[in-house]
This record gives structure tokens, C-alpha cells and sequence, in this order.
């Protein structure tokens, strides 16, 4: 596979390769993650869940997924 | 009698006891242990969902947050900095405007740092939060953090786990005396005395984790802590006695044979 068409990003820690063009919402559904029961970061900014499709990932970007667990 | 209601944040409860969901050998006995302890607010952290392994199972899905309210908190959180970006991403998560600010400044014995928790609280009422804070018992600081907005201010009986008890009982007694907003002992209960004892000295609740689940049967221990404040709470209404060092016989002189 070309490597030109594919970028670096950072999703929780975890180095992911995937094509260019790839949008928060091909990554979301990838990691089968249920949208309701989380918040999302990129680049350190709360990214607004219904854009999700609008929003398409560049190389090194920095995203965060996250949602409530048991704590104190 | 008028029922007795906790107002926070103009939210209305019928319990006194605040849980935190922490520590618990799953996510079972967490639920149970919540629906046990009558519990209608729990705390709940912030953290990255696993994206390589999915089969984990979900907080929400044993704990529904329509029914039993979710106060994410920023457990963790060791500068404003970071306890803003985790309260805007749990308001993110489903519109949580009530959360539970909590930076820490030890690492050891995990007290408050009150400038960067005096800093976070006057950020988040600005942005529209209600927040109850995790505090030292100071009451200078504490009135800075009711004069700042904050929603509920909840010193710490004793550092968070310890089960130590309340050690500064004057200035919670001070505290009480000064406090508008709802004021909740947060850390540091141990037995269900310790709880009972905040809720004599007139804390409108407190909140309790390690003691329940970490105790050998956190099921028991969850209804023990429900009937403390419970308890504690109606005694602190009922206008107790004046301890007095003489004795006073409880059956009348009149008719003794």
C-alpha cells in the first residue's frame, strides 16, 4: 500500500495509522465506540459530536476518547 | 415534620450520602452496593476509554445516570489546568453542569491544593458549572470558595481512604457555622460513626467510597452507612440533650414503694 496515502495519529496514547481523508466519524465507528457515553479531544479541544463526519484527521493528530468510570 | 430535603444546586434529594464508585471489585457489586446505600448522587471519574479492548463493561451500564445522578469529578487532577479540561469534557459527555472539583497538591496524602482549587472554582462558575469542592478545613479558604460561586463545599474528615474520622472537629464545627451552601464532609469517614458523628455536628451529608468498598462486606457496610446518616440526621433535628455531669433518674420518685 502507498504510504503516501496514509497519516500518524494518536488516539488515546496508542499510535494509529490510517488513510488520509479519515474523518472522527470513520475512527469512532472503527473503534466501535458508543458516541453517547463519551467525550472527544482533538488537539486539546473538545470536539462538538455532531460535526464528527465534517471533521477529517491530519498527520500527528492528537486524539482523546473518553467516558465515566467508577472513582471516589 | 416538614420532609427534610438536601437542596444542591437547586436539585432536590432525599439522601444524605453521597458514594463514590471507586475501588469496588466490579462493576456488580458497585451497583449493588448502591442501590443499598439509597444513594442518589454518586461521584464518578473521567478516564480514556479502551479502544483496544471493548468487551470491559461500562459504568452506564450498571449504574443508570437518568435514574441515580452522575458527579463526574477530577480525581487525579493535580493543577487547575487539568481539572478544567476533565470537567469540560465530562459536561461534554451528557451535560453535566454539577461536578465535583477535586486538585490534588500531595501525592502522599492526597490534601487539596486550595490556591488551584480557589483558581478552578472561580473559572468553572463562570462558565456555568455548579460546583461542590473538595477542600481542606480551613475555614478562611472555604469562605473564598462560597464567596467564589462553589455549590457545596465538602471538607475532608481525614485524607481520602484513610477512615480516619474527623480530626479538626472545631473548625468543622466553625465550618458549619459559616457555611450557607451545603456543606458535606467528603473524605476520610472510616465507621458508620464517623458518619453519624458529621451529621450530628450538622453536615447536611457526606460522602463515602473506600469505607464501603473496601469494607469485608461492602453490602453490609452500604446499609450501616445509610442508616448513620439517616440517623445522625435526625438526631441533629431532634435538639439533643444538654450533657451534664450529675445524674437525673429517667423513673419518677412519686409512687416509689
Amino acid at each position: 500500500m502507498n504510504k503516501k496515502n496514509k497519516i500518524k495519529i494518536v488516539v488515546n496514547g496508542r499510535l494509529l495509522t490510517v488513510n488520509i481523508k479519515y474523518s472522527l466519524k470513520n475512527l469512532v465507528e472503527k473503534l466501535k465506540t458508543p458516541i453517547n457515553k463519551v467525550a472527544i479531544e482533538l488537539n486539546e479541544e473538545i470536539v462538538d459530536k455532531k460535526k464528527l463526519n465534517k471533521i477529517f484527521l491530519k498527520n500527528k493528530d492528537k486524539i482523546e476518547i473518553v467516558h465515566f468510570i467508577g472513582g471516589g | 415534620m416538614k420532609f427534610d430535603i438536601l437542596k444542591i444546586a437547586n436539585k432536590n434529594f432525599k439522601s444524605r450520602l453521597i458514594v463514590g464508585t471507586g475501588k469496588y471489585k466490579n462493576m456488580k457489586e458497585c451497583a449493588e452496593a448502591i442501590k443499598i446505600s439509597g444513594a442518589e448522587i454518586v461521584t464518578v471519574a473521567v478516564r480514556r476509554v479502551n479502544i483496544t479492548d471493548r468487551s470491559k463493561p461500562l459504568l452506564m451500564d450498571y449504574i443508570d445516570p437518568k435514574k441515580i445522578m452522575y458527579l463526574p469529578n477530577t480525581a487525579g487532577c493535580f493543577t487547575s489546568k487539568d481539572a478544567l479540561r476533565t470537567l469540560r469534557l465530562a459536561r461534554e459527555i451528557g451535560g453535566w453542569k454539577i461536578v465535583k472539583l477535586e486538585v490534588l497538591g500531595d501525592k502522599k496524602n492526597l490534601f487539596p491544593d486550595m490556591i488551584e482549587t480557589l483558581k478552578s472554582t472561580e473559572v468553572l462558575t463562570k462558565e456555568g458549572f455548579k460546583v461542590m469542592v473538595y477542600c481542606n478545613d480551613d475555614p478562611l479558604m472555604c469562605k473564598r470558595l462560597e464567596n467564589s460561586g462553589a455549590s457545596a463545599i465538602m471538607p475532608l474528615a481525614a485524607p481520602i481512604g484513610s477512615g480516619l474520622g474527623i480530626q479538626n472537629k472545631t473548625n468543622i464545627k466553625i465550618l458549619r457555622h459559616q457555611t450557607k451552601v451545603p456543606l458535606i464532609i467528603d473524605a476520610g469517614i472510616g465507621k458508620a460513626s464517623d458518619a453519624v458523628e458529621a451529621m450530628e455536628m450538622g453536615c447536611d451529608a457526606v460522602l463515602i467510597n473506600t469505607a464501603i468498598a473496601k469494607a469485608k462486606n461492602p453490602f453490609q457496610m452500604a446499609e450501616s452507612m445509610k442508616y448513620a446518616v439517616i440517623s445522625g440526621r435526625k438526631s441533629f433535628l431532634s435538639g439533643s440533650i444538654t450533657p451534664r455531669l450529675q445524674g437525673s433518674p429517667s423513673s419518677p420518685k412519686k409512687g416509689l414503694i
